[in-house]
């Protein structure tokens, strides 16, 4: 209960004692193209090979000659949608910028760079953090509109290439009973994720005491915190939103 | 000047200050000294905001920056430059683009005037031509130079330096010692040196104080030093075998 109000109070203090907008809006655009270049390879090749094993495996399940072979696009839309573009990519992006974040404050920390800008007057918390997460939530619903693209894109291929179902069959199936909340559900998840992982990351990074060996443990912790916010968060917004 | 009283600071069970005052000379070099662990690079964060004192009040030119207003800190804050033990230069960002970084906070200067100061203050540090090299391309004494350098860059009135001389070299620790009081009498400012270099003390200690185990037990200048009856002091200044053999032989 401690550190989550020590959190909540870090998330406060983004908000004070804040810099002009143009400085904010030309970190943001630094933090953007970070955050965005530096996942989007790993992004595709996760979301690609999901959702082309997703397909396989679906064909594989798929016992019945009762069951027609469209079923195979519309369970990779459902799954790929409502599940594993905006989560698995989530676990990406922990991993991949969660880490980042954490060790890159760290680092800052224990190198007394923030020290150095607490002196000069500036709200270090708010000058380095705030563009991260303002950054987040601008690129990571980006790159979930990408791994889900390029995981139905993934399942197609895998599909229409080894024959189990025909180019046809799969599109249909993609456009079958389509319900359009699932993307607005995985447009909400995506930011809920996005602010999820870019604080907590930075709350363990900002917050490191020590030397090199604690910056990497803040940057484990925080992928591990990410990680459980994410599947929480997950559960509860299905509940909310999907019962 | 720069007066602080009763001060003091524990982490957690651990009391680390307990109860000091004093002041630091108005354009004059001050040094805290002590032993690892006494607590003087607290005493130092506490004095400039980084760290929250348990008691006590610190004053900068009669204006009180413990328990003054947002607007009085920020104020004094900006006129605080402070060195750090590492240089704590941002590795992101160049030689020119750390020294800068506190005139960019100032919207009223032109891109043109905060490049003529950055480039006098890099000159007056002796590194004339490094703007671009990134932290990373420079010694450790370069490092001090650029920290120095962004420390002045912006007019302050009050410099602050944790340990400048940690990780380097004698030579270069005198050079470093040097520039430091130069700085402090051609800008004019109150500097305060957190250190325990015997050669800084007795090169540039204009006004001292020692601390050890929490407390202050002297204050004097480097003149008076030597002659110390305080017993703790007095092992900590004839530590080394060459000023013990300069006062035996003396």
């Amino acid at each position: 209960m401690k550190t989550l109000g020590k959190y909540f109070i870090f998330l406060g203090s983004l908000f004070n004692n804040r810099e002009s907008f143009k400085t904010y809006f030309n970190l943001v655009l630094d933090e953007s193209v970070s955050i965005g270049t530096s996942s989007v390879f790993i992004v595709a090749i996760v979301s690609t090979f999901i959702g082309a094993v997703t397909a396989v495996q679906t064909a594989f399940n798929i016992v019945s000659p009762l069951i027609e072979n469209y079923i195979i696009g519309n369970i990779v839309r459902d799954m790929t949608i409502l599940e594993l573009a905006p989560t698995i990519t989530a676990i990406v992006f922990a991993g991949k910028v969660g880490s980042s974040i954490a060790s890159g404050l760290g680092t800052m920390r224990i190198t007394e760079q923030i020290d150095a800008l607490e002196v000069m007057g500036i709200n270090s918390a708010s000058y380095l953090v705030l563009p991260k997460i303002i950054a987040s939530l601008i690129m990571y619903p980006l790159l979930v509109i990408l791994a889900a693209f390029l995981s139905i894109y993934g399942g197609y291929l895998a599909t229409t290439l080894s024959g189990i179902a025909t180019p046809e069959d799969y599109v249909y199936g993609l456009r079958f009973a389509f319900n359009e909340f699932t993307v607005t559900f995985m447009m909400i998840k995506s930011f809920v994720f996005a602010f999820l992982v870019s604080s907590i990351s930075a709350y363990k990074g900002f917050f490191t005491t020590g030397g090199a060996l604690e910056v990497g443990q803040s940057s484990t912790k925080a992928v591990t915190s990410s990680v459980i916010a994410i599947l929480l968060a997950d559960y509860f917004l299905a509940q909310l939103l999907l019962s | 000047m720069i007066t602080f009283e009763n001060i003091s600071k524990s982490f957690e069970e651990k009391e680390i200050l307990k109860g000091i005052s004093g002041e630091f000379k108005e354009g004059k070099t001050n040094l805290i000294i002590g032993s690892s662990g006494t607590g003087k690079s607290v005493l130092l964060k506490i004095i400039v905001g980084l760290v929250h004192p348990d008691t006590g009040t610190i004053y900068f030119d009669g204006r009180d920056f413990t328990r003054g207003d947002k607007k009085l800190r920020t104020s004094i804050r900006r006129d605080i430059g402070m060195l750090f033990q590492g240089g704590a230069l941002f590795d992101s960002k160049n030689v020119e683009e750390n020294v800068m970084f506190p005139l960019d906070l100032d919207k009223s200067k032109s891109k043109s005037e905060k490049l003529d100061r950055v480039n006098w203050c890099l000159k007056r540090v002796g590194l004339e031509n490094a703007n671009k090299k990134m932290p990373s391309e420079i010694s450790g004494g370069m490092k001090k130079r650029v920290g120095i350098a962004r420390a002045i860059v912006d007019d302050i009135k009050y410099l602050f330096c944790d340990e400048p001389n940690s990780g380097l070299d004698p030579q270069t620790s005198i050079v470093i010692d040097e520039l430091i009081d130069e700085i402090t009498k051609e800008l004019k400012i109150t500097t305060v040196v957190v250190t325990h270099d015997m050669n800084s003390v007795m090169g540039i200690g204009d006004h001292i104080i020692y601390l050890a185990k929490g407390k202050k037990l002297w204050e004097g200048s480097k003149d008076q030093i030597l002659e110390t009856k305080v017993p703790e002091l007095h092992d900590f200044v004839f530590a080394s075998k060459l000023l013990q053999n300069m006062k035996e032989s003396s």
